[in-house]
């Protein structure tokens, strides 16, 4: 077959090391798409073997291959396709027992299947032995011991994924069989026979299913699947069935293949399997019922440290080198005699505006760096259990508690952390409520103010922005809890895998997509988004203007004003500078500078003049608590919106949030503000 | 008596299983059926518990740990 290309599809359970071991074969030249429809992600690479290229698939982890989930129906699908010659099956050979179920269930599938016994050197470690050749004769398809990590066993098996492409029947050998009186012995090369009840009716089906359809592949995959009331294969082939299936046979088909996997277990096992010791004892400490959280709380705030302060060193020394590249620019252009207008577009707004996302890029680059460590560790799954409480009665996942606490940094990488929780819902839940966690980029606009209409009472006032914040999530959390028709009943049901040095390869391939992601698709809309807020803050009626008072933004904020005025913020220049911060939150501080004509906003004797022509405009103390709970709560930076939009797949969920943030600050500022004025007289 | 009731370090065997259809499906699929053997390896005060099941660590909410209902106790593996 050196026409087409031999295209391998890697299955098998979450955690088997299947991904690293994709990741050996394609490196880092990978294309990560979603299937056509879903937000299922699709992994795709190529190979060179001898002289062909092989096109490899890497399917989503999976524990059965039933209709209850996306992932398992878009699997089966894909396997029964013509799109794929060869499926690998990646299994924990240091927990065989349960990874076999797959193994037995991808058999009956009918393509050929190679069993790629992975993490070999666990098992070796551990004092097991796995009969090598006992195995192949009992499940009928190839088996090869590989270990991904020490990248072993490699070449070895492509080339039984080349060999056997051709090979559909398992040879005749040993197959599984309850004590049998059937009358056919055409079951001589199927490894997995049930007993003779089960096999009748599987007879009988298959021949319907022929009748009805004769190019069918697999019948007695299809026929399995009626036994087991399989709603997606008895839609597909409505054939008569009621008078010989009459009840549910599917939890007797599950308990005779583990029989079958027992039988296996028993004779192919050497060596039972001592429990990883070093697992459980650190599992004593990390899931402590009184320890696991403090524990768990002590290492993410290392998690932050790293983040944010080398993040923010790292950036600085970006910020500084982003201002001196913006002024060579603006140096050249002017000894090109560029026209001012374009000038300003490229410095001003271009340059500023993609310069600030990539300010936050050494602190997405290590956030996730140290995610994926404790992710390819095995530690998160312990996380979801020690918070599975708390997250509960907020009517969230324990997951949901990571994109919440890392909100406290920066909104971006929060949102994209939010990819661990499985179920959609969840994701979307926690995403919409994520940015109202108060993120460092507000900070700058709380000292500001706090500092100049606070006094000794600075710290507590910017303080309580962060309990606001943590209030307002919780309570709308809880809301969207109690209003959600599709009351999941949400409970935990996760694998502790056994803890394992995390890969370098791994990671690194893992943070490198996190950066690509971040760069390209957030990147792109802050470019566009940056000339239109440029537009409209360097234009007015008259063309271009340094008097920001007559641009359009100015006019925006005329008009917008009044509506600001119950909420306390009915003033034209903080309606603009209000826009300016949703290119970044720290924007607005900035703005105030530029509208007000202030250097220096932040040093005493510039806010001191500040206070002074906000206190002229009728600007008091409240209105500045007020001013600091709307930039809390309003819309997402830019950045964070593009991430929303990437992360949801839609538009809609980005605009909602636009809307939705918009509507809560409003609320609850309104509440604030005409409260205190209540009280204060 | 349910795992949730269930003392840690003891192996249980499963004699039903009673949640929701698709949880219990996952639970299945993972091994855990009518005869398994399991033993209890941690449980927080509400319920959720870690046991033990064919050789994976596997965590469950307090409302799964309520409908695994088992028998046996004492001994220690």
């Amino acid at each position: 077959m050196s026409e087409a290309t031999l295209t391998v599809g890697f299955i098998g359970n979450p955690n088997c090391g299947k991904t690293t071991l994709f990741n050996a074969y394609t490196g880092a030249k990978l294309k990560v798409a979603n299937w056509p429809g879903v937000t299922v992600e699709k992994k795709e690479g190529a190979m060179r073997f001898h002289d062909e290229t092989f096109k490899l698939v890497d399917l989503p982890g999976i524990y059965s291959l039933t209709c209850y989930s996306m992932e398992e129906i878009l699997s089966r699908e894909f396997i029964l396709s013509d799109e794929v010659n060869v499926i690998v099956d990646v299994a924990d050979a240091s927990n065989l027992e349960r990874n076999l179920y797959l193994t037995l269930q991808l058999i009956e599938l009918g393509k050929p299947v190679v069993l790629a016994l992975n993490m070999m050197d666990i098992v070796s470690e551990r004092g097991m032995e796995i009969d090598i050749h006992r195995l192949p004769e009992m499940l009928g398809i190839p088996v090869v011991p590989v270990s991904a990590r020490k990248k072993t066993g490699l070449e070895i098996l492509m080339h039984a994924v080349a060999h056997h492409k051709e090979r559909n029947d398992a040879p005749e050998g040993h197959h599984h069989q309850t004590v049998s009186h059937h009358r056919h012995d055409h079951h001589k090369n199927i490894a997995m026979v049930y007993s003779d009840e089960i096999e009748d009716l599987i007879d009988i089906l298959e021949g319907r299913l022929r009748a009805y359809a004769p190019d069918i592949k697999n019948p007695r995959w299809h026929a399995i699947k009626f036994l087991e009331n399989d709603e997606e294969i008895i839609k597909k082939f409505p054939i008569q069935t009621d008078d010989i299936i009459k009840k549910d046979y599917e939890k007797e088909i599950i308990n005779q293949k583990y029989d079958f996997i027992e039988e296996i277990i028993d004779e192919v096992l050497v060596g039972k399997a001592k429990k990883a010791a070093l697992t459980d004892k650190a599992d004593h400490f990390l899931t402590h019922p009184i320890w696991g959280i403090p524990i768990f709380l002590g290492i993410m705030a290392i998690v932050f440290l790293l983040t944010f302060m080398i993040g923010d060193w790292i950036s600085g020394w970006f910020e500084a080198s982003i201002g001196w590249f913006g002024d060579a620019v603006r140096y050249g252009l002017n000894t090109l005699d560029v026209s001012d207008v374009l000038i300003s577009l490229i410095c001003d707004g271009i340059i500023a505006g993609v310069g600030g996302i990539l300010t936050f890029l050494p602190n997405i680059f290590i956030l996730f760096l140290a995610l994926a460590f404790l992710e390819d560790s095995g530690y998160m799954s312990r996380v979801a259990y020690v918070m599975d409480g708390i997250m509960g009665k907020m009517g969230l996942s324990g997951r949901a508690f990571i994109p919440m606490l890392l909100g406290f940094g920066c909104s971006v990488p929060a949102v994209m952390s939010a990819r661990t929780l499985e179920n959609m819902h969840d994701r979307i839940r926690t995403i919409i409520v994520t940015p109202f966690m108060s993120c460092s980029a507000r900070l700058p606009i709380y000292v500001l103010f706090s500092k100049m209409f606070f006094g000794k009472f600075a710290m507590p006032a910017a303080f309580s922005m962060y309990v606001i914040g943590l209030a307002v999530a919780i309570i709308i959390s809880l809301i969207i809890g109690k209003t959600d028709k599709h009351k999941n009943t949400n409970c935990l049901l996760i694998e502790l895998p056994e803890y394992k040095s995390p890969n370098a390869h791994t990671i690194a391939i893992y943070v490198w997509e996190k950066v690509k992601d971040y760069l390209t698709k957030a990147g792109t809309t802050i470019f566009i988004a940056s000339i239109i807020l440029w537009i409209v803050l360097n234009f007015g009626l008259h063309g271009m203007t340094t008097n920001v008072s007559e641009s359009f933004a100015a006019m925006i904020g005329r008009v917008a004003a009044p509506l600001l005025v119950p909420v306390g913020l009915g003033f034209w220049q903080i309606v603009v500078a209000l826009i300016a911060g949703i290119s970044a939150k720290e924007v607005v501080v900035s703005s105030f500078s530029v509208l007000f004509g202030i250097a220096n906003i932040n040093s005493p004797e510039g806010s001191a003049a500040f206070a002074s022509q906000l206190g002229m405009m009728g600007f008091g103390s409240l209105n500045a608590y007020a001013l600091m709970v709307f930039c809390l709560l309003y819309i997402p930076c830019l950045a964070t919106l593009a991430t929303i939009r990437k992360e949801t797949n839609s538009w809609k969920w980005m605009f909602f949030s636009v809307i939705f943030q918009l509507g809560v600050a409003w609320i609850v500022t309104f509440i604030i503000y005409q409260l205190g004025s209540l009280f204060l007289g | 008596m349910t795992l949730a009731d269930g003392t840690i370090g003891d192996m249980y065997t499963v004699v039903d299983i009673q949640t929701d259809t698709n949880i219990e499906r996952r639970l299945e699929a993972l091994g855990l059926i009518r005869g398994t053997k399991i033993q209890l390896l941690g449980r927080k005060r509400s319920g959720t518990s870690i046991f033990y099941v064919r050789g994976t660590r596997l965590a469950v909410g307090q409302k799964i740990a309520c409908g695994i209902e088992v028998t046996g106790g004492d001994d220690h593996e």
